[in-house]
C-alpha cells in the first residue's frame, strides 16, 4: 500500500536499528513511554522490540480510548441502550468492555439494539434513516476523535435532526500525562508523543514535559519505521544533553495543530470539572461534556443514566498497566482469569490496549529461537 | 524473559491446550464468527454431546465408510448478507462451500442436497436467480443436486433467504490426509491471494464509503485438490478450507492438532493490493478475513515444489504460494515473521469483525 509500505521497510528498519545501537549508552537501561495505544499496537504487531537493544525498554502509556473508560460509564451506556426505542451506536471494541453487569454485546443478545459504527457520521445516518427511533452515539476517545464527534453534532443541529444524541466520554491527553509524571512510582527517560492527538492539538501542549519535568518528547507516526526513528531521536537528545519537543511526524502534525478542529471542539464541548478514568481515578479537567449550546443533543440529559461510580474488580490492575508501572504479564489475572475471550479489564479488550497487544501478538519468549 | 513472564506464558499455553469450555449465557454474534467463541461452542457443547469419532476429528468433512466404500459427508448453512455481492451470490456460495469441504477431505464431490428457508415476501425473481446460480455452480463443480426441502417463515423471521446444503463425496484413493500428522520441516502453502471474499462482502454492504473493485473468490476447489493429489499425493498431510476466521484460524487449528509450531513469512503471503488497502483502512488483518476459494496445504518438504507447481497450473490457483514452515517449538503456536523484520504471534480472532459472511 503506497505511503504506508515505505514506513514498514525492513532495510530501513535495520539501518535505524544499527543507529540506535550506536546511540545507546552501554550499560544504561532506558525506559521510554509510548503514550498512545496506537503505538503499542504497532510495536507488537510489527515486532519492533526485536529490533531494539535489550537495554532500551518501551513502556506502554495511557493513550488507549477504550482502556480508560471506567465501568460506571459502560453501565450508563448499557442503561441507555436498554431504553425503549433506542439504537445505541458505538465503535466495535466498546461492545466487549465489561460493565458491572455484562457488556453491550450481551445487552444486544438480550434484545437491546446496539450497532457498531466506524464513525459518528454513520450514527447520524442511522438517525436520519430511522426517524422513529432515538439514536445515541457512545462517543469515546482523545482529541483525535473528538473533532469528528463535534462535526457530527454540528451537522445534526444544522439539519435539525432531533432523534440523535451523544453520550460523551471524550477525554484529553495532557491531564493524565501530568498525573503520570507526578506519580512517584515511575521513572521514565523520555516519551514517544501521541501522533494522532497531536494532529489536532499540535505539539505545543506537550512542551510542559521537557519544561516542567525535564524529559524529552518526540511526536511520532505509527508505522514501525516512525517508531524506531523516534526512539533514535530521543536517544540523541539524551546523548547530546538536549531536552525538547521534537516532531518526527511532520508529514501530518503541524506544531500549532489543526486550528479549525480546535475551534469546532471549543464550540461543541466544554471541560467537565473532573472525569473518572479506569484505574486512575478522578482527574480534574480531563473530560469533555457537550457545551450548553449543544445540551439538547446530550444523551446524559435526555435519558436517566444511573451515573453510579463502580469500583474496578479487585483483581484488575488496568490502572497500573495504563500508568506503565507494571507490564501486562505482571498483572495478577493476566492470561488466567483475564483473556481476550473473557476480559476483566479494558486493557485486554481494546486492540490498542497493552494487555491485548501483548496477549495477541507478543505472547512468546522473544530470545528463544524458533526451532 | 523474566521468570515471571515465562511462568505466565506457561499458564496461558496450558490453558489454551485444553478443550475450550462453553460457558456463555447467551449466543452472541461472536459465536458465529469462526474464531475462539465458535471453537468453544463446537468443542465445548456440540462435540461432547454426540460422542462420535468421525465428528471428533473436526475435519471440514467427516470420513464415513459404507460397505467398504470411503465416503466424505459434510453440511453447511449460508446466511450471507447481502445475498448478492461482487463475484457471486448465496446460491453459488452454497454449492462451492459444501463442495470445498468435501474436497478438503480429499473427496470428489458426488451429490448435494439443497434446503431453502425463505422469508415471506421474497420476490420470486430473486429466488429464481439464486436457483439458477445453484444450478450453474453445481454444473461447474460437476456435482448433482439430488434432494431438497423448502420452508417459508413469516416476514421478519429470516432475512430474505437462507440456504443449507449437505454434500456427499467419494474419498480419492490417492489421498491420505489427516490434520494431526504435520511434522517439523513440512511446508505451508496457500492456493491464492487471501482475504478477498470477506472484504468483498463487507464493501458490498455499503457501510463504508470505500470504492474498490474487490471480487469474491468463491469457486470449487476440487480441480486444485485433484491436481495436488496427482502430483504430490503421498506428501500431502492436510488440506483446510480457509473460510471464516481466515488463514490464521486454520493454521492455529492445525498447529494445535499436530502439537507443532508454525512460522509464517508475512512477505510471502499473497494479498491483492485492493484487499490490502481496504484491510489497512479498516484495521483488520487479511489473514483473519474469510475466503471462499482459498485453502491451506500442509505438505512434506520434498513434495512442496511439485505441489506448488501443480497448483499454479489450475485456474484460480495461479498465485499459490509457499508462506511458511512447520517447526517444533513453541508448540501449538503460529508465529509470523513480519515484513518489517520483527516477529509476533498470529492467533485466532476473538471478536467478530464481520458477521454473516457466508
Amino acid at each position: 500500500v503506497k505511503y504506508v509500505d515505505e514506513f514498514r521497510d525492513a532495510a530501513l528498519g535495520r539501518t535505524l536499528a544499527a543507529e540506535i545501537l550506536g546511540a545507546v549508552e552501554p550499560g544504561r537501561h532506558l525506559k521510554i513511554m509510548e503514550v498512545c495505544g496506537g503505538h503499542t499496537h504497532s510495536i507488537y504487531k510489527y515486532g519492533v522490540d526485536d529490533l531494539l537493544p535489550t537495554n532500551v525498554e518501551l513502556v506502554h502509556g495511557p493513550g488507549c480510548p477504550v482502556c480508560v473508560i471506567p465501568m460506571g460509564r459502560v453501565d450508563d451506556g448499557i442503561a441507555i441502550a436498554r431504553e425503549p426505542g433506542v439504537i445505541l451506536t458505538c465503535f466495535g471494541d466498546m461492545m466487549r468492555v465489561p460493565g458491572s453487569d455484562g457488556t453491550l454485546l450481551e445487552a444486544k443478545a438480550e434484545g437491546a439494539d446496539v450497532r457498531m459504527v466506524y464513525s459518528p457520521l454513520d450514527a447520524l445516518r442511522i438517525a436520519k434513516s430511522e426517524p422513529d427511533r432515538e439514536v445515541v452515539f457512545f462517543a469515546i476517545g482523545f482529541e483525535t476523535t473528538a473533532p469528528s464527534t463535534a462535526l457530527t453534532l454540528k451537522r445534526a443541529k444544522a439539519e435539525g435532526i432531533t432523534n440523535f444524541s451523544c453520550f460523551c466520554n471524550h477525554v484529553t491527553i495532557v491531564p493524565p500525562l501530568r498525573a503520570l509524571l507526578d506519580s512517584p512510582d515511575l521513572r521514565l527517560d523520555g516519551f514517544i508523543g501521541p501522533g494522532h492527538v497531536s494532529t489536532v492539538v499540535g505539539a505545543r501542549p506537550l512542551e510542559f514535559i521537557p519544561a516542567d519535568y525535564g524529559k524529552p518528547v518526540v511526536v511520532s507516526g505509527f508505522e514501525p519505521v516512525d517508531i524506531l526513528q523516534s526512539v533514535l531521536m530521543i536517544l540523541r537528545q539524551l546523548g547530546e544533553g538536549r531536552c525538547e519537543v521534537e516532531n518526527q511526524y511532520k508529514r501530518v502534525v503541524p506544531y500549532e495543530g489543526n486550528l479549525r478542529a480546535l475551534e469546532i471542539m471549543a464550540e461543541v464541548f466544554a471541560l467537565r470539572p473532573h472525569f473518572e478514568w479506569r484505574g486512575l481515578g478522578f482527574i480534574s479537567h480531563s473530560g469533555l461534556r457537550l457545551s450548553d449550546a449543544y445540551a439538547d443533543l446530550d444523551a446524559e440529559r435526555r435519558f436517566a443514566v444511573p451515573g453510579v461510580r463502580v469500583a474496578d474488580p479487585k483483581a484488575c490492575q488496568c490502572g497500573e498497566v495504563l500508568k506503565g508501572v507494571i507490564k501486562p504479564y505482571e498483572c495478577k489475572v493476566f492470561g488466567s482469569a483475564c483473556t481476550p475471550e473473557r476480559p476483566i479489564g479494558t486493557c485486554m479488550v481494546s486492540s490498542e490496549g497493552a494487555c491485548a497487544a501483548y496477549y495477541n501478538y507478543g505472547r512468546f519468549a522473544r530470545e528463544r529461537e524458533v526451532v | 524473559v523474566s521468570t515471571r513472564e515465562a511462568k505466565v506464558l506457561g499458564i496461558i499455553e496450558t490453558a489454551r491446550s485444553k478443550r475450550p469450555k462453553f460457558r456463555d449465557e447467551r449466543i452472541t454474534m461472536a459465536h458465529g464468527a469462526g474464531g475462539k467463541a465458535t471453537s468453544s461452542l463446537i468443542e465445548g457443547l456440540l462435540v461432547p454431546a454426540f460422542a462420535s469419532p468421525a465428528l471428533d476429528a473436526l475435519g471440514d468433512a467427516a470420513a464415513v465408510t459404507v460397505a467398504g466404500a470411503p465416503l466424505a459427508l459434510t453440511t453447511d448453512s449460508f446466511v450471507v448478507k447481502p445475498i448478492r455481492f461482487p463475484g457471486g451470490s448465496i446460491g453459488e456460495l452454497a454449492v462451492n462451500g459444501t463442495v470445498n469441504d468435501l474436497a478438503m477431505g480429499g473427496a470428489r464431490p458426488v451429490a448435494l442436497t439443497l434446503s431453502l428457508i425463505l422469508e415471506e415476501g421474497l420476490p420470486a425473481d430473486v429466488l429464481r436467480e439464486e436457483v439458477e446460480a445453484v444450478a450453474r455452480a453445481a454444473a461447474t463443480a460437476e456435482v448433482a443436486i439430488v434432494a431438497g426441502d423448502t420452508k417459508v417463515v413469516e416476514r421478519g423471521h429470516a432475512d430474505q433467504m437462507y440456504v443449507c446444503t449437505t454434500g456427499l463425496g467419494h474419498v480419492d484413493g490417492r489421498a491420505a490426509l489427516s490434520p494431526g500428522t504435520l511434522r517439523p520441516g513440512d511446508r505451508l502453502l496457500v492456493s491464492g491471494p487471501v482475504g478477498a471474499h470477506g472484504t468483498a462482502i463487507m464493501l458490498a454492504r455499503g457501510e463504508f464509503e470505500l470504492d474498490a473493485t474487490i471480487v469474491s473468490d468463491t469457486r470449487s476447489l476440487w480441480p486444485a485438490v485433484d491436481a495436488l493429489l496427482e502430483h504430490a499425493g503421498a506428501g500431502l498431510r492436510c488440506l483446510r478450507d480457509a473460510t471464516r476466521g481466515g488463514v490464521a484460524s486454520v493454521l492455529n487449528e492445525l498447529a494445535r492438532a499436530s502439537g507443532v509450531a508454525m512460522l509464517v513469512k508475512e512477505s510471502e503471503v499473497p494479498v491483492d493490493p485492493a484487499v490490502a488497502g481496504a484491510a489497512e483502512l479498516l484495521g483488520i488483518d487479511p489473514m483473519h478475513v474469510a475466503n471462499e476459494g482459498v485453502f491451506v496445504v500442509a505438505v512434506a518438504p520434498e513434495c512442496a515444489g511439485a505441489a506448488l507447481a501443480a497448483l499454479r497450473e489450475v485456474a484460480g490457483a495461479e498465485r499459490a504460494a509457499e508462506i511458511g514452515e512447520v517447526h517444533t517449538s513453541p508448540t501449538g503456536m503460529v508465529l509470523v515473521e513480519t515484513a518489517f523484520g520483527g516477529r509476533r504471534v498470529m492467533d485466532q480472532l476473538v471478536g467478530d469483525p464481520l458477521p454473516r459472511i457466508c
